[in-house]
C-alpha cells in the first residue's frame, strides 16, 4: 500500500486519536493542554473553546450563558467557517471512526451490492437540527446533547463508559445494515450544523477533469457522494457544503485528479472555479 | 379536462401542499417523541449538584456538560495521593445514561466521595457556561470566595437509626463537619431509661449546613443515619398565610392587615355553640 493512498486517512486518525488522548490526560493526569470535552474545552488552560451547536441549543432553552462559553463557540465557528469547513466531522468527531468502520465493512462484505428499500433523505439532518432547537426551547434542556452519540463516546473515553455505549453499537449496526453512511450522512444534526457553518471555507478539494480516468474509486469511498457530481465532467472545486474535507477521494485517486487547494473568492465569488 | 385511466394525477399545488403536510406531520411526530424523551431525561429531584449550582431547572438549561468542574475537582493539589502521586477519585461524577441524573451533568454521592469545600473552589471558577455561578459563593462584603456560602443540600438526621439517639456515645458526624458547632452541634439531653447517662444528639443547623456530606461519609451506621438531601426535598413550607405574630419581622411582612371574616354560616351555625350550651338542657329534649 502506497503512502499516498492512505495519507489523509492516517493523518485524520492521528488527529482524532490525539485529541481523545489529550482530553483523557486532561482528566486522568491533570494535563493542561486540552481540558474538558468536545462540548466545551480549555486549550492550554487559557483559551476557551465550545461546541457552537451545543451553545445554540443552550441559548434556545433561554439560558443566560457566561462569556467564556460564547467566546469559545465564536472561536470554533471562525476556525471552521474560514479554514476547516466541515472538517470537524472527519478530523475531530470520534463517531467518524465508528461509522467509517461500518462503511468499510459494508464495502468488504459487499452489503452495498444488495439493494434494500430503506431510504432516508440526506436533508433529514437539517430538519432534525431545527427540531433539536425547538425541543430544546420547549423542554428547557439542550435536546441533542442528551442523545448525542458524539458526546457519549467522547465523555466515555474521558470519564468512563456507561449504558450510553449501546447507542454507539446501534449507530454502527444502523450504518452497517440499514443505511449506507446513515448516521453521519443523513441524521446527525451536528454534522448538518457544521455543513452550514463551513459552507464558505477556503480549503477545498480541487478536481482536475483532464487527469480523470473515470475509475470512480473516489465515489466508492466518499461518504457524501453527491458532492462529487463534477467528477470526470468539469474541473472545479468540490463546493458542496456536505463535503467533510476528509481527503479519502484524494487518497484513493491514482491519477492526480483530486487534491486540496485554496478557494479563490476574489476571481470567482462562488469559489467554484480556479 | 379528460380523465386519465389509472391513478388520479396530482397537481403541482396538491403535491406542494401534501409535501408540506408530510414534512410537518413527521416533524411533529419526531419532535413529540424527542421532547418526551428529553423531559424524562431530566434528573431525579434527589440529585446533589456541585457548589454554587444554579437552581435545578436553570442549571439544566445552562450546563454544557463539559466536565471541567469534575476534572478540576479530581486534579486539585489536595486530592493528589502523596504515596502514588496520582489523583484520587474526585467528588464530582459525570452522569452516565444509566444514572438517575441527566446524562453528562455533574453530581456527587457524599457516601462515596463528599465535597471537601476547597478555599479556592476550583470547580466553580472554571465553569465556562455560568451553570456554576461564582457570585453564589462570593462574599458581597469582601468580594472574595467564601466556602461557607456553598449550598449543595442539607444534612438530615434519622433519629431512629442514629445510635446517638439510642444513648450510645457517637459524635462521628459532629467531628467530621468542617463547620463544627456551626452546622452540626451536639444537644445534651437526659437519658431517662438509665437515669444516669446523657444523650449527645447531633442537631443540624439549617442555615449553616452547606450539604458537603462529610457527616454522611463519616457516619458509622450501616446505612448512614445522617445524609444530605437537596434543600427543596429536605425542607417543608408553611405557606405565606401563616404569620408568626410573636416575631416582629414576620408580623411586618403582612403589616397590620386584618383577616377577612371567613365564618361559615349555615342552618347549624345559626345557634352559636355558646348559646346552645347556655340555654336549656344539654340533653336536648
Amino acid at each position: 500500500m502506497k503512502w499516498s493512498n492512505i495519507k489523509y486517512l492516517v493523518l485524520r486518525r492521528i488527529v482524532q486519536l490525539s485529541l481523545l488522548a489529550l482530553y483523557f490526560m486532561g482528566n486522568w493526569y491533570g494535563w493542561k493542554v486540552l481540558q474538558g470535552d468536545l462540548s466545551a474545552s480549555l486549550l492550554f488552560g487559557k483559551v476557551p473553546l465550545s461546541d457552537p451547536f451545543a451553545i445554540l441549543q443552550t441559548l434556545a432553552t433561554g439560558a443566560l450563558l457566561a462569556t467564556n462559553a460564547l467566546v469559545g463557540a465564536l472561536i470554533i465557528m471562525l476556525f471552521y467557517g474560514i479554514i476547516g469547513g466541515r472538517a470537524f466531522c472527519s478530523w475531530v468527531c470520534p463517531v467518524n471512526m465508528v461509522t467509517d468502520l461500518a462503511a468499510w465493512l459494508r464495502r468488504k462484505l459487499l452489503i452495498d451490492r444488495i439493494e434494500r428499500k430503506i431510504w432516508i433523505s440526506r436533508n433529514l439532518r437539517y430538519y432534525l437540527l431545527v427540531i433539536a432547537l425547538i425541543v430544546s426551547a420547549l423542554t428547557g434542556l439542550a435536546a441533542f446533547e442528551v442523545i448525542s452519540p458524539i458526546t457519549i463516546l467522547n465523555r466515555g473515553v474521558i470519564f468512563g463508559f456507561g449504558a450510553g455505549a449501546g447507542l454507539l453499537v446501534a449507530i454502527f449496526l444502523f450504518d452497517l445494515f440499514a443505511v449506507k453512511n446513515g448516521w453521519c450522512g443523513h441524521l446527525c444534526p451536528l454534522g448538518g450544523f457544521h455543513s452550514l457553518v463551513g459552507k464558505y471555507n477556503l480549503f477545498r478539494v480541487w478536481h482536475t477533469s483532464e487527469n480523470c480516468t473515470l475509475c470512480m474509486k473516489c465515489k466508492t469511498v466518499c461518504p457524501e457522494v453527491e458532492v462529487l457530481k463534477m467528477i470526470g465532467k468539469r474541473s472545479e472545486f468540490v463546493v458542496g457544503k456536505e463535503c467533510t474535507n476528509c481527503g479519502r477521494c484524494v487518497d484513493v485517486c491514482d491519477d492526480d485528479a483530486l487534491g486540496f487547494d485554496l478557494r479563490n473568492f476574489l476571481s470567482n465569488p462562488k469559489g467554484g472555479n480556479q | 379536462m379528460e380523465k386519465k385511466a389509472g391513478k388520479p394525477q396530482i397537481s403541482e399545488r396538491r403535491r406542494f401542499l401534501t409535501d408540506i403536510a408530510y414534512a410537518g406531520g413527521l416533524g411533529i411526530l419526531g419532535g413529540l417523541l424527542w421532547a418526551g424523551y428529553t423531559e424524562k431525561a431530566k434528573s431525579s429531584p434527589l440529585t446533589l449538584r456541585p457548589p454554587a449550582a444554579l437552581e435545578e431547572s436553570e442549571f439544566l438549561k445552562t450546563c454544557i456538560k463539559c466536565g471541567l468542574c469534575a476534572e478540576a475537582c479530581r486534579n486539585r493539589p489536595a486530592n493528589i495521593d502523596r504515596d502514588t502521586g496520582r489523583p484520587r477519585p474526585g467528588t464530582l461524577k459525570m452522569a452516565k445514561a444509566q444514572d438517575d441524573v441527566t446524562i453528562g451533568t455533574p453530581y456527587f454521592i457524599p457516601r462515596e466521595v463528599p465535597c471537601y469545600m476547597c478555599d479556592d473552589i476550583p470547580c466553580v471558577t472554571i465553569c465556562p457556561s455560568g451553570a456554576l455561578d461564582v457570585a453564589k459563593v462570593t462574599n458581597p462584603k469582601t468580594g472574595e470566595l467564601d466556602y461557607k456560602m456553598m449550598d449543595m443540600g442539607l444534612a438530615v438526621v434519622d433519629p431512629n437509626s442514629c445510635i446517638a439517639f439510642w444513648g450510645l456515645q457517637c459524635d462521628a458526624c459532629y467531628r467530621a463537619c468542617p463547620l463544627m458547632d456551626e452546622a452540626i452541634r451536639l444537644e445534651y439531653d437526659q437519658n431517662k431509661r438509665t437515669g444516669k447517662h446523657a444523650f449527645l444528639k447531633p442537631v443540624v443547623d439549617m442555615d449553616a449546613c452547606t450539604g458537603c456530606g462529610l457527616c454522611e461519609k463519616a457516619c458509622v451506621t450501616e446505612k448512614p443515619a445522617i445524609f444530605v438531601l437537596p434543600r427543596e426535598v429536605a425542607l417543608g413550607k408553611a405557606g405565606d398565610h401563616y404569620v408568626k405574630g410573636w416575631d416582629k419581622k414576620d408580623q411586618e411582612r403582612v403589616g397590620n392587615r386584618v383577616g377577612k371574616d371567613v365564618t361559615t354560616h349555615d342552618q347549624r351555625s345559626e345557634k352559636a355553640p355558646q348559646d346552645y350550651l347556655n340555654s336549656g338542657s344539654l340533653l336536648g329534649e
